[in-house]
């Protein structure tokens, strides 16, 4: 992680880090905090606990978004400090529908230089983002919204497995995972496992990123934590609820990227740190899908 | 003396207001808490063969567990279909294959537009940050029906709206449908303190009912604009004893969203 890093995100960057709820990139962002990249555009359809941290640690310039909030719980405090009073200093922001963001990787996976969509009339979203047009269409006369593409430095996916070519497969929620790596210049892919490519070339229907997009594989359990890994643990949502706490002291935030984040060399630590007990209390149960065929066709 | 006894609470009135507004069959775009619930009481109570979509890319669901967020890992296993978000909002809302969808809102004013992105008239100097569009806008311009979940006070109901998230029957009568919005405006307000429908013609919003024990009186006081109340005022009609039960002993369990 800290070789992929700091050889893919460079100071000023626009970086994505999606994942919905599902697969969201913890263990890179803790390592773009500790090597202290700054000026960041940090893009994200739902910013949350991650950000949150990130923004704190002052490693973001901008914000682009489409909601933003610790869900089910509250707020982003940090975030919300530098909205709302500049502390500890500015953040811009440019927000969107998460439709209208899916839409501006869309544009970008597909070589486009627009999406056009039905999305923003009668709200007041035009008026603070200036990204958001409008088209006529050719061939019926109805004026449609319109976003750009979003053509990323970097783009930071997680995911349950990869081969070490980075074909990568995720079951689950897939969330903008795919449209994020082919809208990027550069990609990393963050893994549960790699595994053998025959594993991968046995089921070619769960994978969502080619290796010829992908840059670096990292392999890093428990990478995802607190949020979950469909299959390999779960949702921490007491750490969701802790965070609400936390986020609302700036002295105790600082405390905890110094504990968790600044104070621990990388993910393996981190995990140890986490302890068994909440790594038990996280693992689900089996529920297997049944094997499908393929056919051997020779 | 069970859990399944006593008078309901206002939020288990909200949810079963908003459970009934589920018809058998329709697509729902589900959010997580109070709308999550109603929707798990209509599949057992009027509506089994309903189908929940989540935003999060999730098609036909069926949580064994409360779902937390709309992206809970339950709500996965024994899905129908997982799709990438992109494809769930251009194929089930732009397409037009939604029936219903609930939204909530930190301000709603009477034509029942939404905003949850800033309180406070600067939006570059916001009073409070709020979370922002996420999914509504969408849900609001496309769904057949949309139905809105907020607890009710001066603060929420209120004559001019800071910021326009989310469109509704916009300036009221004909202006939605003057704007290009496929879907059909929202149906139903249900608050803490009773139900509201929209007039056929100027499209602003009606008190249909009060919860019991809540006072027309309340309901004014809470709203931020001269309320028009139907002229065939009722009582919202509240859950009964079996409701209750199903809802207190089996879908939430440990009050997570039912408190209060």
């Amino acid at each position: 992680m800290q070789e992929a890093v700091s050889r893919f995100v460079r100071d000023g960057d626009t970086v994505v880090l999606e994942g919905f709820t599902h697969l969201i990139p913890f263990a890179a962002g803790h390592e773009i905090i500790r090597q202290r990249r700054r000026d960041l555009a940090l893009v994200r359809l739902t910013p949350d606990l991650l950000m949150d941290q990130m923004v704190a640690a002052g490693a973001a310039r901008k914000l682009i978004f489409g909601w933003l909030g610790n869900p089910g719980v509250g707020s982003l405090h940090a975030v919300r400090r530098a909205v709302e009073r500049a502390y500890p200093g500015p953040l811009e922001i440019e927000e969107y529908s998460h439709f209208g963001l899916l839409c501006r990787y869309k544009a970008a996976a597909s070589g486009l230089p627009f999406f056009p969509l039905r999305g923003y009339r009668g709200t007041d979203l035009p008026r603070v983002n200036p990204h958001l047009k409008q088209v006529v269409c050719p061939f019926t006369g109805e004026t449609l919204d319109a976003v750009s593409a979003l053509h990323a430095d970097v783009a930071i996916v997680n995911a349950q497995r990869a081969d070490s070519q980075g074909n990568t497969q995720i079951w689950g929620l897939v969330g903008a995972q795919r449209e994020a790596a082919f809208a990027a210049r550069r990609v990393i892919v963050v893994v549960e496992e790699i595994v053998p490519e025959d594993v991968v070339r046995a089921d070619p229907n769960r994978t969502q990123i080619p290796s010829v997009v992908v840059d670096a594989v990292v392999e890093e359990p428990w990478s995802a934590h607190p949020s979950f890994v469909q299959g390999y643990y779960d949702r921490d949502n007491a750490a969701y609820l802790a965070w609400d706490r936390i986020t609302r002291d700036p002295a105790e935030l600082e405390r905890y990227l110094d504990e968790w984040v600044h104070g621990l060399p990388d993910r393996a630590a981190y995990l140890t740190r986490l302890g068994e007990v909440t790594q038990d209390r996280l693992r689900p149960g089996p529920r297997l899908a049944g094997p499908v065929d393929y056919g051997d066709y020779r | 003396m069970t859990s399944g006894a006593g008078a309901p609470t206002r939020a288990e009135i909200m949810v079963f207001a908003a459970c009934r507004e589920v018809r058998d069959g329709d697509c729902v775009f589900v959010g997580v808490g109070l709308p999550n619930l109603a929707v798990q009481l209509a599949l057992r109570l009027h509506a089994p063969r309903c189908h929940l979509i989540y935003e999060s890319g999730v098609f036909g669901a069926r949580p064994v567990r409360l779902p937390i967020s709309i992206g809970d890992p339950c709500l996965v296993s024994g899905a129908a279909q997982v799709l990438p978000m992109a494809e769930t909002f251009l194929y089930f809302l732009q397409g037009g294959r939604t029936d219903l969808g609930f939204l909530g809102a930190a301000q709603i004013d009477r034509y029942g537009n939404l905003n949850t992105t800033v309180v406070g008239p600067d939006y570059d100097h916001p009073r409070v940050r709020l979370p922002g569009a996420g999914g509504a806008p969408d849900i609001a311009l496309n769904a057949r029906r949309t139905v809105v979940i907020a607890r009710q006070d001066r603060r929420k109901f209120v004559e001019r709206l800071d910021f326009r998230t989310t469109v509704g029957w916009a300036e009221g009568g004909t202006s939605r449908r003057a704007m290009g919005a496929p879907g059909g405006g929202p149906a139903r307000v249900i608050t803490d303190l009773g139900v509201y429908g929209f007039d056929a013609g100027t499209r602003e919003m009606t008190l249909e009912s009060v919860h019991p024990g809540v006072t027309l009186e309340q309901v004014r006081e809470a709203t931020g604009w001269d309320l028009k109340v139907s002229s065939s005022l009722g009582a919202t009609e509240a859950p009964d004893e079996a409701m209750l039960r199903l809802l207190r002993e089996e879908l939430d369990p440990d009050r997570i969203y039912l408190k209060g």
